[in-house]
């Protein structure tokens, strides 16, 4: 039992104040969709809008055709995995497992049955008994985990299920949590802060922003074209220039930064307006001492060891650029360098007013 | 550093235990004296100042009305400060501020006073039974206690727990009693053997309410002595203390028990 989730025109407040404007997010049957974005951006918000603790002031949220929008929570059969676990402390593992299949009528021993059979999946068959003060962090989370899933809802949700692990287990649960859906195919949102966390296990990610949405789309895309100048700086291009084309010859465009000027080719860029931002990686400026470089003429500053390359601060006349140099030879601050852009680690953007 | 507490320590716990307990000593000795008059250590053993008591019918009367006042107006404030408790800590941040303040008022004015302004407005104002006055003046007294007591319980709820019990499928109001209610229950004990034992004892309220025919024990009490010194109230006042104590032990066990039983 899999099913879409669609959220048309979502808005909320708080009070007065808007916590979500507009929101819209189709999530298909069986997909993993992460919400992603810095703390405050409204990513919970929208987790209890769905599960229906909060109600939206305007739009509409359908599940597989249903409407929810004016349905209570406890109606909705969504399963829920909380930040802080949120076990019941005065009920059994197998208990706190079963809690929802008692509420849906199911007879002891059936409950017992499908609670223990949740249990083996997630490998707690033999803490059953306990209760769940006695776990660790990581148990307690595949307790919450088994709970949402034995009901078989839906739609599953999860609101940084994995922040309060250590590193080392976070990245285990997290490949646990991906092929428990997958192999069950409910459809899941996923709501996190760690970009690492959400590119890894979804099929889309909904990168936010102050209660909007700024791109929704699969994590190599986002990573690769980012669509707006936020993402862009999200997903690590942390230079971003604004250019202006002063000539075009077929294929080639020469384009004007702040006096300097930057062949770039077509082919490479795709096609490239006439005002533009040149957004790149610091890994896609390489540092070249070849005067005769096509570049962007740069004073090395402060250099950094990245394990994996040495990271220069560079000044140019447009400002402080961060690019990234080999290893092989580093680069004492005063070096006079060309920074050139590397075509397949930058995208253009179009120009977005005031930067 | 070692784990047995230092001698000091042992020495102050024990001292503190002496005095708390000493007067009770006294009491209990005084009232198994064959005496007619209160006297410590006791002069012969004998049980005749407790039979006493129950011959004595306002002593037999204040007894009953003094528990039926106590344990409703605990009863009454438990079903007003649960709920009450329960808003104040779930709404926190919706809630303006003074409403929490709201609820501890009974206890920030002097009790003498609140007894007073009750008689005045509520029984001179309605002619209003005695014992109805007696019973709002006990709950108005004991509810800041109860309030207090399980929002102590609350604070330290995660609410995220019954919003997951929810999202499982079991209604708010279902929810509130299968989870909250089970996770705050030392909270409501505490709450009930607070509120009971003060509506017990409490004269300062009572002592304006009381009125012809109807009284309390505490109140009682204070008439007899003006009249007698014989060992009576210390015989009322052991007794006060044995029911004080059951009342405590029942609550535990019926109320304990039949929360952890599923
Ligand atoms: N109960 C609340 N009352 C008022 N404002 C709130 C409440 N909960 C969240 N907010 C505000 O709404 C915004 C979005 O919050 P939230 O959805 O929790 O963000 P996220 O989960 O992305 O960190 C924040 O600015 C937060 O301060
Ligand atoms: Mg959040």
């Amino acid at each position: 039992m899999t099913q879409p989730l669609d959220l048309q025109a979502v808005s909320a407040h708080y009070g007065t104040t808007k916590v979500l404007e507009d929101l819209s997010l189709s999530v298909q049957a069986g997909e993993l969709v992460s919400l992603l974005g810095a703390s405050g951006c409204g990513k919970t918000t929208t987790l209890r809008l769905i599960a229906g603790f909060l109600t939206p002031t305007t739009g509409s949220i359908q599940l597989g055709g249903r409407d929810l929008t004016r349905l209570p929570t406890h109606k909705r059969d969504i399963g829920l995995v909380f930040q802080n676990y949120a076990l019941f402390p005065h009920l059994s593992v197998l208990d706190n497992v079963a809690f929802g299949l008692k509420q849906r009528g199911l007879g002891s021993s059936e409950r017992r049955k499908r609670a223990m059979a949740m249990l083996e999946r997630v490998g707690l068959s033999a803490l059953a008994d306990r209760a769940p003060g006695a776990l660790s962090g990581g148990q307690k989370q595949r307790v919450a985990l088994a709970r949402a899933l034995v009901i078989e809802p839906p739609l599953l949700m999860f609101d940084e299920p994995l922040s309060n692990l250590d590193a080392k287990l976070r990245v285990d649960m997290r490949v646990e949590i991906r092929q428990l859906q997958r192999s069950n195919g409910t459809t899941s949102v996923y709501v996190t802060h760690d970009q690492e966390e959400a590119f890894s296990i979804s099929d889309r990610v909904a990168i936010m922003n102050a209660g909007r949405l700024m791109q929704f789309d699969r994590p190599e895309v986002l990573y690769r074209r980012p669509a707006n100048t936020f993402v862009a700086r999200f997903v690590g291009f942390e230079n971003i220039i604004p250019f202006k084309v002063v000539a075009r010859e077929g294929d080639t465009v020469t384009a004007e930064t702040a006096g300097m000027t930057l062949r770039l080719s077509q082919a490479a860029y795709g096609a490239i307006p006439d005002t533009f931002l040149l957004a790149t990686r610091p890994d896609g400026l390489m540092v070249s001492t070849d005067p005769a470089a096509e570049g962007l003429p740069a004073r090395l500053g402060l250099r950094t060891y990245l394990g994996r390359a040495y990271q220069y601060q560079c000044e140019t006349a447009a400002g402080q650029l961060i690019a990234n140099g080999s290893l092989t030879n580093p680069l004492e601050a005063g070096t006079g360098v060309k920074l050139v852009p590397m075509p397949e680690q930058c995208t253009i953007l179009a120009s977005e007013g005031t930067r | 550093m070692s784990d047995r507490p230092h001698p000091f320590l042992i020495v102050v716990t024990a001292l503190v235990y002496l005095f708390l307990m000493l007067p009770l000593v006294i009491v209990v000795g005084a009232a198994l004296s064959d005496t007619t008059y209160l006297t410590f250590p006791p002069q012969g053993l004998s049980l005749r100042w407790f039979e006493n008591i129950f011959e004595i019918s306002a002593f037999r009367r204040t007894i009953i009305t003094s528990l039926q006042i106590a344990f409703l107006g605990t009863m009454i404030a438990l079903l007003i400060g649960i709920p009450a408790a329960y808003a104040l800590n779930r709404f926190r941040i919706e809630l303006p501020k003074w409403l929490g303040t709201l609820f501890v008022l009974p206890i920030l004015v002097p009790e003498i006073v609140f007894g007073f302004a009750l008689l005045k407005s509520f029984t001179v104002g309605t002619g209003a039974p005695i014992f109805l006055s007696l019973l709002i003046g006990h709950t108005l007294i004991v509810l800041p206690y109860v309030v207090r007591v399980i929002s102590a319980s609350l604070a330290s709820f995660d609410f995220s727990v019954e919003e997951a019990a929810i999202s499982l499928g079991s209604s708010p109001v279902k929810t509130f009693f299968t989870i909250v209610l089970p996770n705050i229950r030392a909270g409501v004990i505490a709450a009930f053997i607070l509120a009971f034992i003060t509506s017990l004892n409490d004269v300062s309220v009572s002592l304006f309410l009381t009125g012809p025919g109807i009284s309390t024990l505490p109140i009682q009490i204070l008439a007899h002595v003006e009249q007698f010194f014989d060992p009576t109230v210390a015989s009322v006042s052991v007794l006060l203390m044995f029911l004080t104590v059951a009342v405590m032990a029942v609550v535990e066990r019926t109320l304990g028990l039949t929360f952890l039983a599923k």
